[in-house]
C-alpha cells in the first residue's frame, strides 16, 4: 500500500510555512549574542534604526529601542522561574545565540542588514561549557539566584549502600553521549498574524495544538484568542520542533504591536544555535556480576547538559531513569542524575530523548564486561535478559513494562546476522593481521513510547451525509504517514474506501486539544482513539440499521459494497450516506438515539508502552587510518502489532541512520570560550546516503495489552538500538589491540588515537 | 544567511570581464560556478561590492588537444572534465580526482578554473596540477602569461593571479601511459579531504601533490626524489610529511594528518605502480 501523503510530498505540492502568501507581511530577524557569557554594557541602535525598510527595533528594558515587555520565557514549568530566559536578553548573555535584539523590517534582507549594524558592548564573564566542570566548586555560576549550576536532579536508592557489593567482578566505565543537533531539513520559524484582539500563528511544529496554550500564556492572552496551525508541509522535527520558542513569542508580540503579520524564517546557521540540541550526557556506570556472569547490581550516575536556559532537556534524566534498568534482571540499582546549566544552546527532546543514553551506558558496560570476563557478549546478555514470563513487571526506575520477548528478539537477530559466520571472519582477519579488521556489535534494548503521561490523546470520527468519513486527531504528522495509517484504521473498521476518509489535524480551530506527535506516541494514542471512535460509530450505525431494516442488531454486518446489510440478505442494505442521512433525521432514528453518526473521545492507554529489540552491527575498521566501513546492520525491532509494515520499516531505516550518525558522525562542539565550532553543515557531519548502507530490518510482534491496536511506538527504536550496536562493533574490531573504549562520534582520528594509545 | 548587498555585472566576453576588473579593482570578485565564493558571501565572510559573473563565457569551456598537452578552458565545469574522453585517455588522474570533488550538484556547477584560483589547500584539483606539472594561462590587460603549478599557489587562498587578471586556460601534460592514483581521505563523500594525495608515475619519475597538508597546495618533493632514487612506495612515503605544516582542526590533529599523508602516499604509489 502506498502512502496517501507521498504524491504531494514528491511533487512539491505541499505548502510549508515559508511558502504561504500572507498580505502585508513584515520580517523579523533576531540579533544574537556572539559571545558565550558576558554582561551587556550598552547597545547602540542609532545606525540601524534609520536603515531602509526598518519598522522597529526591540531590545530589553533599559536599552535604546522599544521594549516588547514580555515575561522571561520558561519552557519547562517544572523548573524554578529564576532560570527563565529574558527575551530579549537583559543585562547578561549566557550563550552564543542568546537573542539580544529584534529587528522587524519590510524584507528579511533589510532586517538582517540592520541587525548587522546594531552594536553591542559586552564585558566578558568566565565561561563554562563542560557539564562536569560546571558542578565544580569554583565553576562560574550562570544564575546566582540558583546557588549552583545544578538545575534539576533525580535518583533511585541514592542513600543505599553500594549495589555492586559482593560482586565477583565489577566493570566500570565513564562515557559521554555527545550533544547532537536535530537538523530537520526545514529549520524552525513562525508566521504571526494579528486579527484585532486575536492572534494566529502558522508554525512548522510537531505540536501546534498544545503549543497554542504555551504561546497564549507567554503573551498573556486567553487561549481562546490564539489560533495555531501547522501547514500541510512540515519538514521534519525529531523532537525539538515542539513547544513554544522565545522567537515565536517575540514574533507574535511584535506582530500585535505593529499590527502587521510578521514572519520569522530561521536560517540554518541560526537553527544550529537556536533549535534545542539533544543528548549531552556524561554517563558513569559500575556493574557487578557474580562468578557465572549474572548481574548482581548496577550503579549509574548521570550529568546532563541543560544548556544556558534549561528546557525539556533538563528533565530528560527522568526518562533515563525510567529506562536505566533496560532489558536486564538487576537485583540492586542505584541511580543519581543531575542536569546542569552551561554556556551553551539549551537542550531538548531529540529522537530517543533520555532513553538512548541509558541503553548506550548499559550496552557498553555489558560488552566491556564480556570482554573482561572473556565470555561471548551475546551469551552474557541472554543470561541476564528479563524472561518472557515476567511481564508485566515494574522496574527499579518505575517503568511498568507491558510485554516483552527479549530473548526471542536477540536470538532472531543473531540468526539473521549469521553470528557464527561473523565470528569466523573476524578470527580469520585477526589471524592474518590484515590492516582491515572485523568488528561485531550486539545491543539489546527496551524503550518507552508515549511516556510521561503522553498516553492520552484526542480522536474523533464522523460519517458525513455523503457517506464520506472525517477523522480528527490531536497529533500532528510531519512525515510519519498518519493520514495513511489513521485512514487504514477507519477504512478497515467501517468498510469504506481509504480515499473516502479525510484526516484532520494540526489546527486549533478544528482540534479542541491534543499533545502532538512526539515520543513515538501517535499510533498507540491517536490511532487507538480513531479505532475506538470508529468502532463506536459502527456500533451505533448497526443499531440504526437494525431499526431501519427491521432486523436484529446481531444480524447486521458490513455490506460488501459498502454500508451495512442484514447478514445473508445483500438486498437489505443501507449505504453509509443513507445511514448518516437517517441518523440526522429525527423521524428515522429509534427512540433515545442521539442524532448523527459521530463519536469523539480522549483515548487513555493507562500507561506508556515498551517496544524492544536487538541489533547486530558488522563493520570493518581500517586500523591504519581509523576509517570505519559499515558492512551489515541487522535490526529486530518489536513495536507490538504492526498496522502498516512499510511505514514501520521506514521508521526503522531512518531511525537506524540517525543512530549510526551519533555513533560515527555527529557532534555539536564548542571551544573553551563557548564558541560553536560545528555550527554549519560542513562541520556538523550529518551522514548522507553515500556513507550508509541498506539496513536489514526485521520485526517480531509482541502486542501491547494497553491499547486495542496492540501497538507500541516505532519512531525511536532504530535510533536507540543501533547506536550501541555500532559503538560496540567498532570497539570490538580493535579490542584485540588493547582498546577498551572509544568515545562517540568514533571519528577516524579517535579510533586511530585509541589504537596508538593502546599499543604504546 | 543572506549575502550583503552587491552590484551584479555579467560579462559577455573575457575582454569585458577584464575591463570590469580594471574598473572596479579590489571591490570586485569574479563569479564562476559560485561554489567557493557564494558560501563565503552567505556567511558574510566575503562581501564584495561588485560581482562580475563570468559563468556564461562558454568560449572558456572546452577541452582541446594541444599537442603535448590538453588545453582546458578555465570555465569548464567539473562534470565536463570528469566525462571528457580526451581527459580520460590523456590525463586519467585529472578525471579520477574530479570524480571526488564535492557531490554531483557541485560538479555540475563548479569549474576547474574557479577551484584553482580559489587556492584552497583542502581542494582536490590543485594537487593534480602539482603532480602533473600543469601550466596555468592567465590573461590581463597586457595579454596572456603562463604560470607553472609550482609558482601558482602562493599562500592560503592566494594565487599568482593578479587582481586585474583572469585565469583562462589550464594546460595539462598528456600522460596516457602513466600510472596514477588519487587518494582522498574524508569522513563523508561530499566533504573536503582531511588529507589527500594525487600521484602520477611516469618512467620511474613520480609526481605527488598533497591535499590539506599545508596552508597552500603543496608538492611532496621529498617523496618524488625518493622514488627517483629507487625507493619502494613504503620507503618513499615516509617522506610524505616532511617540510609541510599541516593544519589542525576538528577532524585531525597535525600528527594524524602527517600519519595519513604517509599512509595515503604509500597506497597511492602502490596503486600507481601496480
Amino acid at each position: 500500500m502506498l502512502r496517501r501523503e507521498d504524491p504531494t510530498l514528491l511533487t512539491g505540492a505541499d505548502e510549508y510555512y515559508d511558502d504561504l502568501k500572507i498580505p502585508g507581511l513584515a520580517h523579523v530577524h533576531f540579533v544574537r549574542s556572539t559571545i558565550a557569557h558576558a554582561t551587556i554594557e550598552s547597545v547602540d541602535i542609532s545606525e540601524a534604526e534609520g536603515m531602509p525598510g526598518v519598522l522597529a527595533i526591540y531590545t530589553a528594558e533599559g536599552y535604546p529601542g522599544a521594549d516588547l515587555d514580555l515575561a522571561p520565557h520558561l519552557p519547562m514549568p517544572l523548573l524554578p522561574p529564576h532560570l527563565a530566559m529574558p527575551i530579549p536578553a537583559k543585562d547578561r548573555v549566557r550563550f552564543v545565540g542568546d537573542i539580544v535584539a529584534v529587528v522587524v523590517a519590510e524584507t528579511q534582507a533589510q532586517a538582517i542588514d540592520a541587525g548587522e549594524s546594531i552594536w553591542f558592548d559586552y564585558e566578558p564573564l568566565p565561561v563554562v561549557v563542560d557539564p562536569v566542570a560546571a558542578i565544580a566548586p569554583d565553576a562560574p555560576v550562570l544564575f546566582e539566584e540558583n546557588g549552583s549550576n545544578i538545575c534539576f536532579a533525580v535518583g533511585i536508592a541514592q542513600e543505599d549502600g553500594d549495589p555492586c557489593e559482593g560482586a565477583a567482578h565489577i566493570t566500570e566505565l565513564t562515557m559521554t553521549s555527545q550533544r547532537l543537533a536535530a537538523v530537520p531539513i526545514e529549520p524552525n520559524g513562525a508566521i504571526a498574524i494579528p486579527e484585532g484582539a486575536d492572534l494566529m500563528y502558522w508554525l512548522p511544529s510537531q505540536s501546534p495544538i498544545s503549543t497554542r496554550d504555551a504561546l497564549a500564556g507567554g503573551l498573556g492572552l486567553d487561549p481562546a484568542n490564539v489560533r495555531v496551525a501547522a501547514p500541510t508541509g512540515v519538514g521534519g522535527g525529531f523532537g525539538p520542533k515542539s513547544g513554544a520558542y522565545a522567537e515565536m513569542l517575540l514574533a507574535g508580540k511584535a506582530a500585535q504591536t505593529l499590527g502587521r503579520p510578521v514572519k520569522w524564517t530561521e536560517v540554518r546557521s541560526e537553527n544550529m544555535v537556536s533549535l534545542q540540541h539533544g543528548r549531552g550526557m556524561v554517563l558513569k556506570g559500575r556493574m557487578g556480576f557474580d562468578a557465572d556472569g549474572t548481574i548482581v547490581g548496577f550503579d549509574a550516575e548521570v550529568i546532563a547538559e541543560a544548556g544556558a536556559y534549561p528546557a525539556i532537556g533538563a528533565i530528560l534524566i527522568m526518562f533515563t531513569q525510567t529506562m536505566i534498568q533496560g532489558v536486564y534482571t538487576i537485583p540492586k540499582l542505584r541511580y543519581d542524575a543531575k542536569a546542569v546549566v552551561t554556556n551553551t544552546t539549551p537542550t531538548g527532546a531529540y529522537r530517543g530523548a533520555g532513553r538512548p543514553e541509558a541503553t548506550q551506558l548499559l550496552e557498553r558496560l555489558l560488552d566491556l564486561a564480556a570482554d573482561e570476563m572473556n565470555v561471548d557478549p551475546a551469551d552474557l546478555r541472554r543470561k541476564n535478559l528479563i524472561p518472557a514470563d515476567a511481564f508485566p513487571i515494574t522496574t527499579h526506575g518505575g517503568a511498568n513494562y507491558d510485554s516483552g520477548e527479549y530473548v526471542a528478539a536477540l536470538d532472531k537477530a543473531l540468526e539473521a546476522a549469521d553470528y557464527p559466520a561473523m565470528l569466523a571472519e573476524q578470527k580469520a582477519r585477526r589471524d592474518s593481521a590484515d590492516p582491515k579488521q572485523i568488528g561485531i556489535g550486539v545491543s539489546t534494548y527496551v524503550e518507552v513510547t508515549a511516556p510521561a503521561g503522553l498516553h492520552v490523546e484526542f480522536g474523533a470520527v464522523e460519517v458525513d451525509t455523503d457517506g464520506k468519513v472525517t477523522a480528527r486527531v490531536g497529533t500532528s504528522a510531519h512525515g510519519q504517514g498518519h493520514v495513511t495509517s489513521f485512514s487504514m484504521i477507519v477504512a478497515d473498521m467501517l468498510g469504506v474506501p481509504m480515499e473516502d476518509v479525510t484526516i484532520v489535524q494540526s489546527d486549533t480551530d478544528v482540534i479542541p486539544r491534543g499533545s502532538g506527535t512526539m515520543g513515538s506516541r501517535s499510533l498507540q494514542t491517536a490511532g487507538s482513539a480513531v479505532h475506538v471512535a470508529s468502532e463506536t460509530v459502527l456500533d451505533k450505525a448497526k443499531q440504526l440499521a437494525a431499526h431501519l431494516l427491521e432486523a436484529s442488531v446481531a444480524d447486521i454486518v458490513k455490506a460488501d459494497g459498502g454500508g451495512l446489510q442484514v447478514a445473508g440478505v445483500p438486498a437489505n442494505a443501507l449505504s453509509w450516506a443513507e445511514l448518516a442521512t437517517a441518523a440526522s433525521d429525527d423521524a428515522k432514528r429509534p427512540d433515545g438515539m442521539d442524532p448523527g453518526l459521530a463519536h469523539e473521545l480522549d483515548f487513555d492507554g493507562s500507561d506508556a508502552t515498551f517496544p524492544f529489540g536487538a541489533h547486530v552491527s558488522y563493520v570493518e575498521v581500517d586500523t591504519e587510518t581509523g576509517q570505519v566501513s559499515l558492512l551489515r546492520h541487522v535490526a529486530v525491532d518489536d513495536c507490538g502489532r504492526i498496522l502498516n509494515p512499510m511505514i514501520v520499516t521506514g521508521q526503522q531505516h531512518g531511525g537506524i541512520a540517525q543512530g549510526v550518525a551519533q555513533a560515527l558522525f555527529e557532534h555539536v562542539t564548542y571551544d573553551e570560550d563557548g564558541n560553536p565550532t560545528a555550527g554549519n553543515l560542513m562541520d556538523y557531519a550529518i551522514p548522507s546516503a553515500a556513507e550508509l548502507i541498506s539496513w536489514e530490518t526485521i520485526n517480531t510482534e509482541t502486542p501491547s495489552p494497553r491499547n486495542p491496536l496492540g501497538a507500541k511506538g516505532i519512531g525511536e527504536s532504530g535510533t536507540i538500538g543501533s547506536t550501541p550496536a555500532l559503538h560496540n562493533a567498532v570497539i570490538d574490531a580493535v579490542s584485540h589491540l588493547g582498546v577498551r573504549h572509544i568515545e562517540m562520534p568514533m571519528t577516524p582520528m579517535k579510533i586511530w588515537n585509541a589504537i596508538q594509545e593502546a599499543s604504546s | 544567511m543572506i549575502p550583503a548587498a552587491f552590484e551584479y555585472k555579467r560579462a559577455a566576453s573575457a575582454e569585458e570581464a577584464l575591463a570590469l576588473l580594471a574598473e572596479h579593482g579590489d571591490e570586485a570578485k569574479l563569479l564562476a560556478g559560485g561554489h567557493s565564493l557564494i558560501p563565503l558571501m552567505k556567511y558574510r565572510l566575503a562581501a564584495p561590492s561588485v560581482l562580475i559573473d563570468i559563468g556564461r563565457l562558454t568560449d572558456l569551456s572546452y577541452v582541446n588537444d594541444g599537442g603535448d598537452h590538453l588545453a582546458v578552458g578555465a570555465l569548464t565545469r567539473h562534470r565536463d572534465v570528469e566525462i571528457n574522453d580526451l581527459v580520460g585517455a590523456q590525463a586519467p588522474l585529472l578525471a579520477a580526482a574530479t570524480r571526488h570533488v564535492g557531490d554531483p550538484q557541485v560538479r555540475h556547477r563548479g569549474t576547474l578554473g574557479g577551484s584553482l584560483v580559489h587556492g584552497d589547500p583542502a581542494s582536490d584539483l590543485p594537487s593534480v596540477m602539482l603532480a602533473m606539472g600543469a601550466t596555468m594561462v592567465v590573461t590581463g590587460p597586457n595579454g596572456p602569461r603562463e604560470i607553472g603549478a609550482d609558482d601558482f599557489f602562493t599562500g592560503f587562498l592566494e594565487t599568482a593571479v593578479n587582481e586585474d587578471e583572469l585565469l583562462t586556460e589550464i594546460r595539462v601534460p598528456k600522460m596516457p601511459d602513466a600510472g596514477y592514483s588519487f587518494q582522498k581521505f574524508n569522513r563523508r563523500a561530499q566533504d573536503w579531504a582531511i588529507v589527500g594525495c594525487a600521484v602520477v608515475v611516469n618512467d620511474g619519475q613520480a609526481g605527488v601533490g598533497l591535499v590539506n597538508m599545508d596552508s597552500r597546495p603543496v608538492r611532496a618533493a621529498a617523496v618524488e626524489a625518493a622514488v627517483a632514487s629507487g625507493a619502494s612506495p613504503s620507503e618513499a612515503a615516509d617522506a610524505a610529511a616532511v617540510d609541510v605544516d599541516p593544519p589542525a582542526d576538528l577532524n585531525a590533529t597535525v600528527e594524524f594528518r602527517q600519519h595519513l599523508a604517509r599512509v595515503l602516499t604509500r597506497r597511492g604509489l602502490e596503486e600507481a605502480t601496480a
